[in-house]
Parts: C-alpha cells; sequence; structure tokens
C-alpha cells in the first residue's frame, strides 16, 4: 500500500520567520521518495488510461469503433459519449457548471459534438500504459468535420461585447469619470495597439489524476491540483455524492501557475473510467494533450489610449481588449484591472470584445489580467515620458498613485516608491542614457528598461489545526496544497514560531481533504492565508493552555486573568510580573495532558495587533477589508543586448525588488521572483502557441517547438525586498508573491528593447523576425 | 507507439539483412529522432535493429583529412581535439546542437537522418505531403515561420534537415560511406546525398533500403582550420537554427582564396551555396564582398508570409559568420 510522506527531515537551526530555511521537502524530492498524483503505483489492482482526442477542431462525430481495439491483450474500458456513466451534473448547463466550479461549460464526452482540437472522444483503459497507448490509436474516430473559426483574427468570427467576462467576475464595461471629454481635450494623445501570442502554462508535472473507488460510495482521487477542496467539490457534484464520500489527496505539485486551479475534463473522466473497470485508474495527460487540456492564456489585443498633459500628467485612460474565447463560456483575463489603479488618472474606461471559436476555454496563468495589462499600460508610460521628454522613473512618480483611485480607497500598505529608489540605485538607473538606440557594446545594442509591478491581496480564507504536544514536538495541518514553491517550508517556519519551536519539531502536512479546509493556491492566496491560518490555530492553542494554568490549583498563574497572562519562549507568565508562571510541558504533564489541539481561521482583512506569536486569538480589524486597497508592489529594472543584424535579444542584467508585507523566507520569497521573472522573459521573448488558421490546432504543441527560456537565456539576477508591515491584510501581514513577481516583467523587456534600438514591438513575443521589421509589429 | 521487436546486431550484415528484407524495420542508433517519431505516430516500425556494437567508430587523421565513425556520439566528435583545432565549424556545428544530454545519446549517422520539424509533418492529425503523399502541404498557407524560402516546391517548403552538423559537411565537401546488405560500400559526397522535396518530398535522400551509414570523411583544407558555424535561435540554447551559416575561407594578404559557404535553417535541404563561394574567391575579404556574397546566396529566395525575415536573417547571418573567421 501506498503510505503518506516520511516525516521530513528539517534543518533544525536557523527557523523563525524570514529565515533562508532550506526547503524541508527538499530531500523527499531529490530522492525520489516524494510522491506525485501519478505515482501512487502500489494501489491495488492500478491500470492505466489514455485519453483518444479529435483530430479536427469542429464537426460531429459519426461512428466510433473500438473493434480493433477491444480485441487487443489487456484492453479492459473504452469509454466514449455513447457509454460513458451518467453524471448528476454536468457543466454543459450554467447551473452545473456553477455548481460544479468548472473552468469550461462543456464536458467531452457527453455528447458527438467536436468543438476543438484535441477534445477528447475516448477513454481506453488498459492493464499497462503501453498497451492503452497502442489500444488508443486503433480506435477509428469517424468525424463528420466542418471548418472550423480560429481566433477573433478570423474575418468570419462575429465580435460580440459580453456583460460580464471572467466566469462573470469582472464587468464587460467599466466607465470612471469623463474619459471620452479628458481624452479629446488632452494635450499629448497616445493610442497603442498591443497583441499577445497564445501561452501555455506548461508546468513540469503534466496535468495528472489516480482514481480509486474504495467503495461505490467513496472516492479517493490523487489529483495534480491546486486546490484538493475545490477538486471534492467538483467531483462530487458531478457523480451526485456528498462532499465527504470524495477524498482528493495532492501531497506534491510539479507546478501549476494556473492550468491546475480548476478541475478540468481528465479528472472525471479518469473517476468514471475507474468506476467502470472496477479498479484504480491512473491518467497522466502527455506534454501535446497539456496544450489542450488544462486551458491557456487566450491571444488578444488590446488598444491604450492615453490624453495626458504636456507635463506628463494622466488626463484620461481608455483600454479595449479582443479576445478569443470558447463556443460557451465569456472568459478573458481581466487586463483592465491593473490599468485602473496603476496611476492617478482622473478618468478610465474599459471594453471587453470577444469573439467564438473552435478552441477549449481559455483560463487563468500566473497574474491573469495583470500580466498583459501591465504590458500595456507599462509601455505606453514609457512612450509617454519619451514624448514629454521624462525619464521613465520620473514619470511613473509624477503619476504616483497615493490611494487606489479606481475605488477611491486608500492603499493598506505601498512602498513602490522605496522598490523604484532601491531598484534604480542597485540597476544603476542614473547611468542610463536618456536617449534611445545611443548605447552600443561593439556590435550589439544596450537598452535599459523598467516597469512597475503590482499584484491585489485576494479576498480568501482557510482555517488550520495545530496539535502541540507535552514533550515538545507539533504536528500542523491544514487542506492547502505545495505548488512547489515552498509552502511545506514557510508554514513550518510560521508554526514553529509561533509555538516557540525549532522547525525540526514541527510536522506539516497538507494536501488533503481530510485535514482543515484551505483556499486553492492561487492568486497568491496561499502565503497570506495558510500562514495565518496557523498563526491562529496556534494562538487557539495558547489560549487554551492558558485556560488549563489559571483553573490548576498548583499552576503559578492560577486565579490570573487570562488578558494578564502572556507567552514568551513556551512560557506562560504574568504581563505585570514575568517572573510569575511556567513553561507549557509542566503544565501539560502535570494535567496529564499529552497534547493540545487549537484550529484557527486566517483570513483576508483580519489584520494583527502584533507581530510576533504572543498575543490574543482575537485578531482585530474585521472591517479592514471595505476600508482598504490591498496590494503588493514592486519594480523590474532590465538591461538587454540586441544584435541589430540578427534580431536576437537577451537579457544581460536583471533586477527587482518587491514590497509585499512580511516575507516569510528569504530564499523561497527569492527563488519565487526568479522564477515569475524568467515566467515573464519566457512571454517577452519567446513563448508563443501557434494556432492554425484554417485548422484550429496548434502546430507545436511540444517543449521542443514551444519556447520557454533556457539557463543560458537568463543572468544573474537581484532580487531584493523591501521590509513592510501591513497590520490589516491579514493575521500575519503577508501579501503573496506568486504573481507579482511576472508582472510588468514583458513591458520591462520591451521597454529595454526600445531604448536599445529605438523600436517599439508592440506585439509579443519579441521574436528576431520582429526586430528585422519583417514581422508587422 | 505500436508493438515492435527489437534487436541487437553485432555485424554489419545481420543488420542490413533484416532492414533490406523487411520494410517496416529501422535501425536505431541513440534513438533521439527514432523514438520520437514512434511515439507521436508518425512512423510504425516492426522491428527495430540496433546498431550501437557495430564498429563503425573513431575519429582519425586520414591522409586528405579526417574520418568519423557513423557510431560516434555528437559530444565525442564536438569535444574532439583534432575536430576542434582544424574543423572548428563542425565541432561547432555539434555543440550548439540540442542538449547535452541529447548530444551524448546522438550518433552522427543518425543526426545526418533526422527529420523536420515542420509542425505540421510533427502531428499526424494534419495533412502532409511529406507524411502522407499527395494530402496536401497545410504550411503552404499556414505557419512557416521556421520553414524554408531556399530549394521549396509547391508540395513541400520543409528544412527537411533542421540541425546543424550536415550544413558544416555539406559546405566542407564530406563524403559519407554507406554499406548495403551485400556488404558493398558505395561512397556518396553529402551534397549529393540530400534531395530537393520536388513533386516526392517523402523521399529525403538517396539512401537505399538497408543501407547503412558507416563513416564520414572530411578532406582538409586552409578553410577547413578557418571556419566557423553561427547558428541564430530564439533562445541561447536547445532550439532549431532559425538561420545559420557554415564557412570557411582562405585569405592571403586580404584577398580571399578560396571560400567555402552553407546555410541552415533556410533551404528545404542543407544549402551550400556556390554562388556566394563565386562572389567570394578572388575578391578582397570585405564586408562588401561578403554582403554581395549573402545578396548571391539569398538570390532566388521564396519566402511565404510568415518566413519572410529569413532573407535578411540568413543574409546578416552569413556576413557575420564571415566576419568572424577573417577576424
Ligand atoms: C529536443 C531535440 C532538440 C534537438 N536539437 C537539435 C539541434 O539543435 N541541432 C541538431 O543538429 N540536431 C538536433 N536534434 C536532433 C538530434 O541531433 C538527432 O536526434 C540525433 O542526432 C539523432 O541521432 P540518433 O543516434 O539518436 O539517431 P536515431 O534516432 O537512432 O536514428 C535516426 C534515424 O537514422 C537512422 N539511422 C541511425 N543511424 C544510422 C546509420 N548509421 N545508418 C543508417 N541509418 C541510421 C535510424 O533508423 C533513424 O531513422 C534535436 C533532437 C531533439 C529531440
Ligand atoms: S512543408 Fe513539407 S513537411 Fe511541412 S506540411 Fe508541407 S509537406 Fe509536410
Amino acid at each position: 500500500m501506498d503510505i503518506e510522506p516520511a516525516f521530513f527531515e528539517t534543518n533544525p537551526k536557523a527557523g523563525s520567520v524570514g529565515q533562508p530555511l532550506d526547503r524541508v521537502d527538499g530531500r523527499a524530492k531529490v530522492t525520489g521518495q516524494a510522491k506525485y498524483s501519478a505515482e501512487y503505483n502500489n494501489l491495488p489492482g492500478l491500470v492505466h488510461a489514455v485519453l483518444k482526442t479529435s483530430d479536427v477542431a469542429k464537426g460531429r462525430i459519426q461512428s466510433i469503433d473500438i473493434s480493433l481495439a477491444q480485441k487487443e491483450p489487456g484492453v479492459l474500458a473504452i469509454l466514449t459519449h455513447q457509454n460513458l456513466p451518467k453524471l448528476a451534473k454536468t457543466p454543459n448547463d450554467p447551473e452545473g457548471k456553477k455548481a460544479i466550479g468548472a473552468p469550461m461549460g462543456f464536458l467531452p464526452l457527453t455528447s458527438d459534438q467536436v468543438h476543438y482540437a484535441g477534445q477528447p472522444v475516448a477513454i481506453v483503459v488498459a492493464d499497462t500504459l503501453e498497451r492503452a497507448q497502442h489500444a488508443a490509436a486503433l480506435v477509428r474516430v469517424q468525424i463528420a468535420a466542418e471548418k472550423p473559426l480560429a481566433s477573433y483574427e478570423d474575418p468570419k468570427a462575429e465580435l460580440f461585447d459580453p456583460q460580464k467576462v471572467q466566469d462573470g467576475k469582472t464587468d464587460g464595461h467599466t466607465v470612471r469619470g469623463n474619459p471620452k471629454a479628458a481624452f479629446a481635450a488632452a494635450p499629448v494623445q497616445l493610442t497603442h495597439t498591443y497583441t499577445h501570442a497564445i501561452n501555455h502554462h506548461n508546468p513540469m508535472e503534466p496535468g495528472a489524476t489516480t482514481a480509486h473507488w474504495e467503495a461505490p460510495d467513496r472516492l479517493t482521487v490523487y489529483e495534480s491540483t491546486q486546490g484538493v477542496t475545490r477538486t471534492q467539490k467538483a467531483l462530487s457534484n458531478m457523480l451526485g455524492l456528498a462532499a465527504e464520500q470524495v477524498r482528493v489527496v495532492t501531497k506534491y505539485l510539479g507546478g501549476g501557475f494556473g492550468c491546475k486551479g480548476s478541475t478540468w475534463p481528465h479528472t472525471v473522466l479518469t473517476v468514471q473510467a475507474a468506476r467502470a473497470v472496477g479498479r484504480p485508474v491512473k491518467l497522466s495527460l502527455t506534454r501535446p494533450q497539456m496544450f489542450t487540456s488544462m486551458g491557456h492564456r487566450e491571444d488578444q489585443t488590446q488598444t491604450l489610449k492615453i490624453g495626458a498633459t504636456k507635463e506628463g500628467k494622466l488626463l484620461a485612460l481608455i483600454h479595449e481588449k479582443t479576445s478569443t474565447t470558447s463556443p460557451w463560456d465569456n472568459y478573458a483575463e481581466p487586463n483592465s484591472r491593473i490599468i485602473n489603479l496603476l496611476y492617478n488618472c482622473p478618468a478610465f474606461e474599459s471594453t471587453y470584445q470577444l469573439a467564438r471559436a473552435n478552441v477549449m476555454t481559455s483560463t487563468f496563468m500566473r497574474a491573469p489580467g495583470e500580466a498583459p495589462g501591465s504590458f500595456a499600460i507599462e509601455c505606453s508610460m514609457d512612450d509617454l515620458a519619451y514624448q514629454v521628454g521624462l525619464d521613465p522613473l520620473q514619470i511613473r512618480l509624477l503619476n504616483y498613485a497615493d490611494k487606489d483611485y479606481s475605488t477611491n480607497k486608500p492603499w493598506s500598505s505601498k512602498s513602490l516608491k522605496q522598490c523604484y529608489a532601491r531598484g534604480a540605485e542597485l540597476f544603476g538607473w542614473s547611468k542610463r542614457n536618456p536617449k534611445a538606440g545611443q548605447t552600443r557594446d561593439g556590435n550589439l545594442l544596450v537598452g535599459m528598461g523598467m516597469a512597475t509591478a503590482s499584484y491585489p491581496v485576494h479576498n480568501n480564507q482557510g482555517t488550520a489545526r495545530v496539535r502541540l504536544y507535552a514533550d515538545g514536538h507539533a504536528v500542523v495541518q491544514t487542506g492547502a496544497t505545495d505548488l512547489g514553491t515552498g509552502t511545506y517550508t514557510v508554514m513550518t517556519q510560521v508554526a514553529a514560531d509561533a509555538l516557540w519551536l525549532t522547525p525540526d519539531k514541527v510536522r506539516f502536512e497538507l494536501g488533503d481533504t481530510k485535514l482543515p479546509t484551505a483556499p486553492n493556491s492561487g492568486g497568491s492566496v496561499a502565503a497570506g492565508t495558510v500562514s495565518s491560518s496557523i498563526y491562529m490555530a496556534a494562538q487557539d492553542v495558547w489560549q487554551r493552555l492558558i485556560k488549563m494554568a489559571i483553573q490548576d490549583k498548583k499552576s503559578p498563574l492560577y486565579r490570573a486573568k487570562a488578558a494578564d497572562v502572556m507567552v514568551e519562549n513556551g512560557r506562560m507568565m504574568l504581563k505585570a510580573n514575568k517572573t510569575k508562571g511556567e513553561d507549557y510541558a509542566a503544565l501539560m504533564k502535570r494535567n496529564e495532558t499529552t497534547d493540545i489541539e487549537g484550529t484557527g481561521n486566517g483570513k483576508y482583512g483580519a489584520g494583527y495587533e502584533s507581530g510576533l506569536a504572543a498575543g490574543s486569538a482575537d485578531s482585530g480589524h474585521q472591517d479592514d477589508m471595505a476600508g482598504h486597497s490591498m496590494h503588493s508592489f514592486g519594480a523590474h529594472f532590465c538591461e538587454v543586448k540586441v544584435d541589430p543584424a540578427l534580431g536576437t535579444v537577451r537579457v544581460t542584467r536583471w533586477v527587482s525588488v518587491h514590497a509585499a508585507g512580511r516575507i516569510l523566507n528569504a530564499k523561497t520569497a527569492r527563488s519565487q521572483i526568479i522564477g515569475g521573472s524568467i515566467f515573464g522573459i519566457g512571454c517577452a521573448l519567446m513563448e508563443r502557441t501557434v494556432r492554425d488558421e484554417n485548422f484550429a490546432r496548434y502546430t507545436n504543441a511540444s517543449l521542443a517547438d514551444y519556447h520557454i527560456p533556457v539557463s543560458a537565456d537568463i543572468p544573474d539576477m537581484q532580487v531584493e525586498f523591501i521590509e513592510e508591515h501591513d497590520p490589516y491584510i491579514n493575521a500575519m501581514g503577508v501579501k503573496g508573491i506568486g504573481e507579482i513577481s511576472m508582472v510588468g516583467v514583458a513591458a520591462a523587456v520591451a521597454n529595454a528593447v526600445y531604448h536599445a534600438t529605438g523600436k517599439r514591438v508592440r506585439s509579443l513575443p519579441i521574436t528576431p523576425d520582429k526586430i528585422l521589421g519583417a514581422t508587422p509589429v | 507507439m505500436n508493438n515492435f521487436a527489437y534487436q541487437q546486431a553485432s555485424k554489419a550484415k545481420d543488420a542490413t539483412a533484416i532492414v533490406r528484407d523487411d520494410k517496416q524495420a529501422a535501425y536505431i542508433a541513440g534513438g533521439t529522432t527514432l523514438l520520437d517519431l514512434m511515439k507521436a505516430n508518425l512512423e510504425q516500425h516492426s522491428q527495430l535493429v540496433d546498431i550501437n556494437l557495430l564498429p563503425f567508430k573513431g575519429i582519425e587523421k586520414t591522409n586528405d583529412g579526417l574520418r568519423i565513425g557513423a557510431m560516434e556520439r555528437m559530444s565525442d566528435v564536438g569535444e574532439h581535439p583534432l575536430v576542434l583545432q582544424q574543423f572548428p565549424a563542425i565541432s561547432e556545428s555539434l555543440l550548439l546542437a540540442a542538449s547535452p544530454q541529447l548530444r551524448n545519446m546522438a550518433s552522427m549517422g543518425g543526426n545526418i537522418l533526422q527529420r523536420t520539424r515542420c509542425g505540421y509533418f510533427r502531428d499526424p492529425a494534419f495533412p502532409c505531403n511529406k507524411r502522407v503523399p499527395g494530402s496536401g502541404c497545410p504550411a503552404l498557407q499556414g505557419d512557416n515561420h521556421n520553414l524554408a524560402i531556399l530549394g521549396t516546391s509547391e508540395a513541400c517548403i520543409a528544412t527537411s534537415y533542421p540541425g546543424d552538423l550536415s550544413v558544416a559537411l555539406v559546405a566542407f565537401d564530406a563524403v559519407l560511406t554507406l554499406e548495403n546488405a551485400k556488404g558493398k560500400q558505395r561512397r556518396v559526397p553529402i551534397t549529393e546525398f540530400y534531395l530537393l522535396p520536388g513533386t516526392t518530398p517523402q523521399k529525403e535522400t538517396v539512401l537505399e533500403p538497408g543501407e547503412l551509414i558507416v563513416a564520414i570523411t572530411v578532406p582538409a583544407a586552409a578553410y577547413t582550420q578557418r571556419s566557423t558555424y553561427l547558428k541564430v535561435r530564439e533562445r541561447s540554447s536547445y532550439a532549431y537554427a532559425l538561420a545559420s551559416a557554415a564557412v570557411g575561407l582562405e585569405v592571403q594578404n586580404g584577398t580571399i582564396r578560396a571560400a567555402r559557404v552553407a546555410l541552415g535553417g533556410v533551404g528545404t535541404q542543407p544549402w551550400r551555396s556556390r554562388e556566394a563561394e563565386q562572389v567570394l574567391t578572388g575578391a578582397p575579404a570585405t564586408e562588401a564582398t561578403f554582403r554581395a556574397a549573402a545578396a548571391a546566396a539569398l538570390r532566388g529566395a521564396q519566402p511565404r508570409e510568415h518566413n519572410r525575415f529569413k532573407v535578411e536573417l540568413a543574409q546578416n547571418t552569413l556576413v557575420q559568420a564571415l566576419q568572424k573567421v577573417v577576424g
């Protein structure tokens, strides 16, 4: 049988929050002990599933001939739309979609319709992976193909104005002030159009599901997901089971970047396959299937109009976005959000336009909205700087938003000016020649660019459980997931501090719906919510211990008031007289208590009173959420060298400075910023999925052909954080850094390319053909 | 992937006989091309004959140049002192290719026979004349960003050989030694080894069924020593060339006595440019000469919607490579 991951060996030194503690799960990972969702290979009778997908992007299935495949040895089941066991709910209607929380309003294998290339049309189960693959190749699918639509750019595509985009979360049209009039009257007017290639998340670990029906009404799913609770909700709704009947486990994740933030069709298809064969079934998506199974960042065009004074003060921002969506959903990432709030501008308007095409629904991908939105605003601000003769940094300071003008709320905290100043100093920004196209290194053109980053702290909450043992160790549990970014590590540190233990005495468990509920690890919420819930749970433990002490005749604290007692170094004592008190271990032993459990609820907008572990379990500021706008901020500085003859762009220097509240671990945080910046450099210079215009099918669905940066593309990166104490966001004062790390990156690169060459490339990625001027930008 | 048989051959004769008699059989060396093609169902083979034990090894100096056994690994050849010092373009073409892991596995013979990266060829869901003769070429109207501008036909515009090594081999008149099932060897200049697509893009080389590549020989000359391979790509490593140039020059007192030029990434086969060589030979080693040579090399290029940039890029690549060798 498969066992839970072993107790971590942690570094017993250097434990406290903020310290660069090595990853507690590092050893498990490099020794192969860490079990990913497709590695539960000892489940009794485990068999393998393979998806058969559609070659064409549009049509109707006329017949599926499984006779050849069925004859192959080891084949156990072939499910198609003709025999998929019926589900209680599907996302095919809006109500079902909402109940399930599905990212896409269509479930394959529920009809004979083909809506996108790569859509699953059958799932084949066999006793070995190779036999399943072979059988899948033998399934003959006849599809009456129709001419598909590939994108909003197709002349036949019908553009429409959605009321809402992003699954109802963002208005299709927003107006603040009087933008049209303000723009018309503005002395300086800029209108620019930005286009973005399709991007795919491509986490190292592909989507994977291992489904095990332990009883007809009891299912365990080992799933590569950013949220076990969300998966549990999706599956229990589709299957007509109670939530408790579905257990979802995700002990380790090899990256997600948003594509594992929702439950996509392959998961429930695997569950149904397991039901059909009466054995545990495992499915791991192939790399090509990763391009058509878990969403993508949509192809899009943005037009941004900037109206400003001659001095460069913003008067109006008018933003329009046109993008491709699926036949069923109105999904568009919310680009306008960051454009509305990044600067002090009195008038703003945003409009989203969509066109349906034969593609699956796009989804959130690292910094959804903020990433492309920041590209538009931060390139245009650069243009404005040149236009009015200001340094790019000065134009940003001139328009600095001292509050959130999009909501008219004060910031809970904002240290952007410090980020600019420190970044400029580290980078040597003052040495930059203000003129574009003037700096050379031999044949190469040298450019320096910068851009602002910002990302919201999303409203969220979660729970945790802490069990402290009298012998001085603790078990801490929450149903969060660790994307591979360090959640295990930082939460161990938080718990160790809150309990006055060293990290090696803390066992932290996550990734299981049996544990207290935590939010999806997405939208950069995990660090803040999970750390806060653990902190609160530890406070609950201390409150219980204090209560025990003041009721214990033998305790020096007998009959003291709880409010008069404080905790320090694991010792409870009177605030007024610290000599009067005792150690928790002594108290628990005397009371024959081996362990004590506390629970905590970490909430957005429930800020901390005092920074460290001791304190009241009752955190104040319950209304902070309503009163403040909460964001992380940062700045990226980039140097590029461009070969004007070959069109190649290489990033040669990089500085990122961020302010994101409390930083839980200097090392994992630095890694996050580096990772996000590299993600952004990929988007800026090379990432591009090509959808053939006639076939609506991708032509480069592999990691050999879809380029992401390699080590040689990345210089030594300098990362710093500005110390920031935000008493409003959550109990730990943590804002999260997973996404802000890539916001503004593409703009910083594009601005550097402009500074190097004098050529503005507004079409991502900035590939050699565009630098050479052969492809329209 | 289909079921297939696998066997290791210890004698060339055993290997060639199997592959001659079974049209579905294939040799496997490093497997870095072949297994990809099989996994994607682009090629189906009944049996694989492992040729790694065959004695086609050695990186040696011969009377007139260099001899490399077909089973040598890309990394070993690229790092070999003889190749590094006397055939730098060949060394660079190997070490700038793929990744260290792949170079450690991949053989010289297999490299020469790698297949196109055309996205339509690589996905059996698309029509493709090269994969399914007569089915059409969607690249003509579709995504042709990475495809060829020289030697194309209405049937196919793929860079049939997308790699690097053969570009250098074509520049320096390498000769392949081939051996058939009768044990008979023949020598084919690599410039005659690859075929233009014409109306039969599925036929890529002159290799006969069952024939093995045994060795590669390259004559040495002043220009092989004074040579370089320049590769341009979107990322710094681990990518195929958008354009590349293998060049060698013999220069005396500022005048070019002999020149060798080949381009990669732009032709339907590794593209030897005798036109460029003609312009260079006897001319002063100046930028103006290089530009004229580059223009000559690209004359007749037929770009399409997405690969128009290659006309300029290939010329600039060639000029930079020439500048590099004159120093
Ligand atoms: C991700 C990736 C990136 C790459 N990047 C590059 C690059 O940048 N530049 C580059 O040049 N290449 C690149 N390659 C291609 C790589 O160089 C080739 O795959 C490799 O050289 C093939 O050698 P092999 O020994 O593995 O061949 P195999 O896969 O074993 O064989 C390839 C073909 O040749 C046949 N064959 C092999 N040896 C012989 C022989 N002696 N006689 C007759 N037939 C034979 C086989 O039957 C098969 O058809 C890349 C490959 C991959 C997968
Ligand atoms: S260019 Fe050649 S390989 Fe590519 S699709 Fe056309 S025929 Fe096939």
